[in-house]
């Protein structure tokens, strides 16, 4: 494989005129995506901009309605994922398609036809070592696939692909589950492959990351390409980000300087369990003040969604206490939490902050359908509940056809602002706002992000927990890091180094120590 | 995704045009599922149809036969409603458990112990056997709902507490409400040996329309009793319930998503065990009005199936409570004058047609089906 030195023009892949849509939505418009022989091409866009549908189309899962694709200098018309591999293109997921109860080889060879009946797992075990050693994957094959982080997860994921003699791997924001010193071991596999001949698609919407690792970018907006194949080192990240949205995006936010009040929020060596029964927060402390935006920062699954969680009330807590406002509201009630002023931004805007078949109107009732004036004796007001939403939906700007559209047709942007309207409007005294901006496109992120600013500078407490550290750095005035269910210690100075070390597990006394040494 | 056989692209000829299903992108309009549940009743009368062709039969006369049978002349008409009272009433049973996706298949034996309750109050006796007729059904009303309601609250609190399948619980609970009656009726109850307790006296008789004979010669022998009086109110107390205040808007809530509901600070096991107690007190009224309006006796055979039959009325009428009456009429119809065509046979099918074609027409709630042209859509 090595001794193929080639001029970088080999085009590998070449998709021509690609048109695919969904009802009611034209995902992909006539969209050309041309793929070079060793390089990282990354493909930028928006959520919903159509990347992942015209990967999804390269690596087999749909097919196109419209348009050609060429792999190889073959003419070809994927009709499953199977036939894409044969041809030498493999896709990693967002969402890890892995056994967890198997090894690491019994997951690579899923689904092939060698080994036939006898698995003779050493001599796999042996093969795939070899291939994770060419390409500096380190994982270990006959690990269990629980007992791998998600970093590891993925180079199972990615050695599946290499395994089945992938040439053309395409990446779907591989860097989103992940802790920035993974990334950066990513980075080097990724190099490591494309300097052995494999090309790589690396769809992203983050700016920075694709400035540092692609050679060349795609841009898609609506469906659209709005610039192809640009060189990155000839492009600014200005550039990008107006090719991306269509207008220019300010990256500065408007933070006004609020004095911080009173304490509204302590929490005092909090312990939990998380689903599983295992000890989730193992004595976290922290505090939040009126007028602040607190960020607690983390790798996901570190038990933020468990911290959330007992500050409501949804999840009993086993040691330690929370107070807001001075009342201790621990293991109390998650009505009592609501009157008292606690608001929650959850996580999963399907499955927890929203009911998907019932109306915007009784979604955005969802807390005060028991409080005058929506409810009047034993009965809800209907009338009232009506002009309350028309209200919300006027002033959160929720583009929906009417007050009665069920919530399960909303995007996510119109669903996080039915979220943000409720809870909002509530007046909370303490917001905790679980990623709020995840999975969200630019527009609606700064949306978001401008209202839980609003909500600082109105004087209300606000617990900002997120993966994304950029938008951590940005909002908050304070920062905690978590890891495994502990508080690695707090920042103000928005150190990234710091941060980056603190999320992998090092104690910020620890990081000081070995500074003044 | 539509496509992700394996289609290997070929130039065979394909047909021009083909069906494509998609998810739909808006609901669908309100005249949309009855018309469904409109529809799944006229599929399962071809179906009928069809079979009692395939029999010999002429299905023309035989639905003309049953239609005669049940709604012809007010004599009939009356009857059917006897029979649609207790079918009204377990289904607003299982309609308000269903509407928090609590499959409470227990109204059988909700049913039979409602019964036992309202049997209870003559037999024990409860009440004196000179007693006014008005405390006699407000009495075996109230123990009707009281041990129809405890039937529910145990499989509730198992649900609650210790997260007990539901479906399991009541279904088993059934054979015990059935083994629980015959135990009174062959021994403690039984009436000379006979599998039935004595008949009641006649001022525990629910008031029947042929008792206003004397003032009215035109209700003489119409047999409906004042159980469709306590099956029309449930019907719109209960639509209240659901459609208006605050438990309802609790019980969609739960229904639709209970990690939401649960997010929004309402006690899922509370509601989950007076859901279940209020649904077992409907299908325990069943059982009193039966006892009390048409059999007055305890004994064995009391329900050819009411409670099962409940399940498809819920689902036939959307779990709305005012449909729930229309619709028991139709099923009162069709089992009392489908007697008349076969015993059990066809109206049996018919009704276990109707129950099959209402869940696949879910599937068109959801999806949207259309014809395209290849190549174009």
């Amino acid at each position: 494989m090595a001794q193929e030195i080639t001029p970088p023009i080999e085009k590998v892949v070449s998709m021509r005129g690609i048109i695919k849509r969904f009802p009611g939505v034209l995902a992909n418009d006539q969209v050309d995506f041309d793929l070079r022989k060793g390089e990282v091409h990354a493909l930028l866009g928006e959520n919903g901009a159509g990347k992942s549908t015209l990967m999804n189309v390269l690596a087999g899962l749909y097919r196109a309605d419209g348009g050609s694709i060429n792999v190889f200098g073959k003419q070809v018309d994927f009709g499953s994922p199977r036939e894409a591999i044969e041809a030498g293109i493999g896709m990693v997921h967002q969402h890890f398609m892995l056994v967890p109860s198997q090894s690491v080889t019994e997951n690579i060879l899923l689904g092939l036809d060698e080994p036939r009946f006898r698995m003779k797992l050493s001599k796999y075990n042996h093969k795939i070592a070899q291939i994770a050693e060419q390409y500096g994957l380190h994982v270990d094959p006959e690990a269990k696939v629980w007992q791998l982080s998600v970093g590891e997860q993925q180079r199972v994921e990615i050695l599946k692909m290499l395994y089945r003699g992938t040439n053309v791997l395409i990446m779907d924001e591989p860097t989103a589950v992940l802790a920035p010193s993974e990334i950066e071991e990513l980075f080097i596999t990724l190099k490591s492959m494309t300097d052995q001949g494999k090309s790589i698609v690396f769809i992203s919407h983050k700016l920075q990351e694709v400035m540092e690792i692609s050679d060349r970018v795609t841009v898609l907006q609506k469906g659209r390409v709005t610039s192809s194949g640009l060189n990155t080192k000839d492009v600014t990240r200005a550039d990008l980000a107006r090719l991306m949205v269509g207008r220019e995006v300010v990256f500065r936010i408007d933070k006004k300087a609020v004095q911080a009040g009173e304490l509204v929020l302590k929490v005092n060596q909090l312990e939990s369990f998380n689903d599983k029964g295992i000890q989730a927060l193992n004595g976290v402390s922290l505090n939040v003040r009126e007028g602040e935006i607190v960020g607690l920062a983390g790798v996901a699954g570190n038990g933020q969604n468990e911290l959330a969680e007992t500050l409501v009330g949804l999840r009993p807590i086993t040691n330690g206490t929370v107070i807001v406002n001075g009342k201790d509201v621990t293991n109390k009630p998650v009505k009592l939490g609501i009157r008292h002023g606690i608001s929650l931004i959850p996580a999963d805007r399907t499955k927890v902050g929203t009911s998907p078949n019932l109306s915007i109107t009784d979604n955005v009732i969802m807390k005060n359908y028991d409080q005058n004036p929506i409810s009047r004796g034993w009965r809800v007001n209907a009338s009232e509940a009506g002009k309350y939403a028309t209200e919300l939906k006027e002033s959160y700007d929720i583009i929906v056809p009417s007050i009665n559209t069920s919530v399960r047709l909303l995007s996510g942007g119109n669903l996080q602002k039915v979220i943000l309207a409720r809870e909002i409007s509530s007046e909370p005294k303490l917001m905790i706002a679980v990623q709020p901006t995840r999975g969200l496109d630019v527009g609606a992120i700064e949306g978001v992000q401008k209202l839980l600013l609003e909500q600082r500078e109105t004087g209300a407490a606000v617990l900002l927990i997120s993966e994304e550290l950029e938008e951590l750095l940005s909002l908050s005035d304070r920062l905690y890091v978590i890891y495994e269910g502990q508080i690695m210690g707090e920042l103000s100075d928005g150190d990234i180094n710091k941060i980056g070390q603190m999320m992998t597990g090092t104690r910020l006394e620890q990081i000081t120590e070995a500074g003044d040494n | 995704m539509p496509e992700n056989g394996i289609v290997k692209s070929s130039s065979r000829w394909k047909f021009p045009y083909r069906v494509k299903i998609e998810n739909r992108v808006s609901d669908p309009p309100k005249w949309y599922s009855p018309m469904l549940s409109i529809l799944a009743v006229i599929i399962a009368l071809l179906i009928g149809a069809l079979v009692i062709w395939m029999g010999g039969g002429d299905p023309w006369a035989a639905y003309a036969h049953i239609a005669k049978y049940s709604l012809g002349s007010v004599g009939v008409l009356s009857d059917t409603m006897v029979k649609a009272i207790p079918l009204m009433l377990v289904g607003l049973a299982c309609s308000i458990a269903f509407r928090m996706k609590l499959w409470n298949i227990g109204a059988e034996g909700q049913f039979f112990l409602g019964a036992f309750g309202a049997s209870m109050v003559v037999l024990l006796p409860i009440l004196p056997e000179d007693a006014p007729k008005w405390l006699f059904v407000i009495t075996m009303a109230a123990f009707g709902m009281i041990f129809g309601a405890l039937w529910g609250f145990i499989p509730g609190l198992l649900k609650a507490r210790f997260n007990v399948n539901e479906i399991i619980s009541t279904l088993m609970m059934n054979y015990i409400a059935i083994e629980w009656n015959n135990y009174f009726i062959y021994a403690v109850w039984s009436e000379g040996g006979f599998q039935m307790s004595r008949m009641f006296q006649r001022n525990a008789w629910l008031p029947r329309l042929s008792d206003l004979a004397k003032k009215w010669p035109f209700f003489s022998g119409l047999t409906t009793h004042f159980g469709l009086v306590f099956a029309i109110v449930a019907a719109i107390i209960l639509w209240l319930i659901l459609t208006k205040s605050r438990w309802g808007y609790e019980i969609r809530l739960i229904g639709d998503n209970p990690r939401a509901a649960e997010y929004a600070g309402i006690s899922i096991k509370r509601n989950i065990i007076m859901v279940m107690m209020v649904s077992g007190a409907l299908a325990g009224l069943a059982g009193m009005s039966e006892i009390g309006g048409v059999v007055h006796r305890l004994q064995g055979a009391i329900s050819p199936g009411y409670g099962y039959t409940g399940i498809i009325i819920a689902w036939l009428a959307k779990l709305n409570p005012l449909a729930v009456i229309l619709a028991s009429i139709l099923f009162g119809a069709l089992i009392l004058a489908g007697r008349e065509v076969q015993p059990s046979g066809i109206p049996t099918l018919i009704q276990g047609v109707i129950m099959v074609s209402l869940i696949a027409s879910e599937f068109f709630m959801r999806n949207q089906v259309r014809i395209v042209r290849r190549g174009e859509e």
